[in-house]
């Protein structure tokens, strides 16, 4: 199918600025369903609040525009109701870490089949350009003009410690890699966590003298290496990209399913 | 094995907004922004059908339409 059956077209052009790394994400999801070629309406969107949540109005599949930080928490209802139906959760990195950071957690600890995308791009971008908790120190923002002092969450370190079982990174830049991973995470039954990387030129860009679309995709290309490379080992201080878990866990709506059969059993006893 | 071959650049210069991500990651430089800023397609003999414009464009507007090319 034409990548375009998949988007509602109605909402075209899309509400994002010029080169924001979030349509580059759309993109490569709309591919990674394409390749897996699901139906649509076997396919649930929830997501919460930020520039990352208007995703969900954008495509053609069932979907839940809830409140903010707390998308994983109705994709858990619906993903444990109608346990057939892929559930996607795409966020922003303020959503899903700072906001959402507690449901993100345990979300990842129970291992519920949730195909979880974080689109960090390291700041609050709908609101204006505050600091998330994944800008990091030395950044620029609206409410740190003389630069943060926070240090940042390591969203895979966190995925991995909290027991998700799909982990991976990538970026805007990597398109290609970025859309293996999201079809690997889909396909995944367990939580899987992908974090993308995603350019805001307007507020992160500006601020921190990194240049247009253009030049902040060019910063990934440079910053970031392929996990297991010659270029990761000789500059450890490059951004790995790539899977760093996959693994095998009890998934909890089959291990729900499982008590159900036991308490019908000994109702019916 | 056939080589693709191009048929046509299709830009949605609706949904286009100017960004110049695919102009400038082109490897080969085939689009360019036109006076109202929209990707257009100056050099369609250079397309490689790579499709990385269509992958990276964050404005989905941007579709390489290829056909079987001759055996080479």
């Amino acid at each position: 199918m034409p990548v375009k059956d998949y988007l509602r077209e109605r909402f075209f052009p899309h509400m994002w600025c010029p080169g924001c790394g979030h349509g580059t994400i759309l993109n490569a999801l709309i591919h990674a369903v394409e390749g897996l070629g699901l139906n649509k309406n076997e396919i649930v969107m929830v997501s919460g609040i930020g520039c990352s949540a208007r995703i969900s109005g954008y495509v053609d599949f069932h979907s839940l525009h809830t409140i903010h930080g707390r998308a994983l928490t109705f994709a858990t209802g619906v993903k444990l109701s109608k346990p057939n139906l892929k559930v996607i959760v795409p966020m922003g990195d303020g959503d899903a870490l700072a906001i959402g950071g507690n449901h993100f957690i345990h979300a990842a600890r129970r291992n519920i089949d949730i195909t979880a995308i974080v689109m960090n791009n390291r700041i609050y971008g709908m609101t204006g350009g505050q600091f998330s908790p994944l800008s990091g120190p030395g950044v620029k923002a609206t409410t740190a003009p003389y630069t943060t002092i926070d240090s940042s969450f390591d969203v895979v370190q966190l995925a991995k410690a909290a027991g998700a079982s799909f982990v991976a990174r990538s970026t805007a830049f990597h398109v290609k890699e970025a859309t293996e991973m999201l079809t690997k995470a889909i396909t995944h039954k367990g939580f899987s966590v992908v974090e993308i990387l995603s350019q805001c030129p307007t507020h992160f860009g500006r601020k921190n003298k990194e240049g247009d679309a253009v030049n902040m995709l060019n910063l990934y290309k440079d910053n970031t290496a392929k996990l297991g490379s010659k270029a990761l080992e000789e500059k450890p201080h490059l951004i790995p990209r790539g899977i760093f878990v996959d693994s095998e866990r009890p998934e909890y709506c089959e291990e729900y399913d499982k008590i159900i059969a036991a308490a019908m059993k000994e109702k019916a006893s | 094995m056939a080589r693709q071959k191009l048929k046509a650049i299709v830009i949605n210069r609706d949904w286009c907004k100017g960004c110049g991500i695919c102009v400038h990651l082109c490897p080969k430089k085939v689009l360019e922004l036109d006076a109202k800023d929209k990707a257009v397609a100056v050099r369609p003999e250079d397309c490689i059908c790579c499709r990385m414009c269509e992958l990276r464009c964050p404005d989905l507007a941007i579709e390489i339409e290829t056909e079987e090319g001759d055996n080479e």
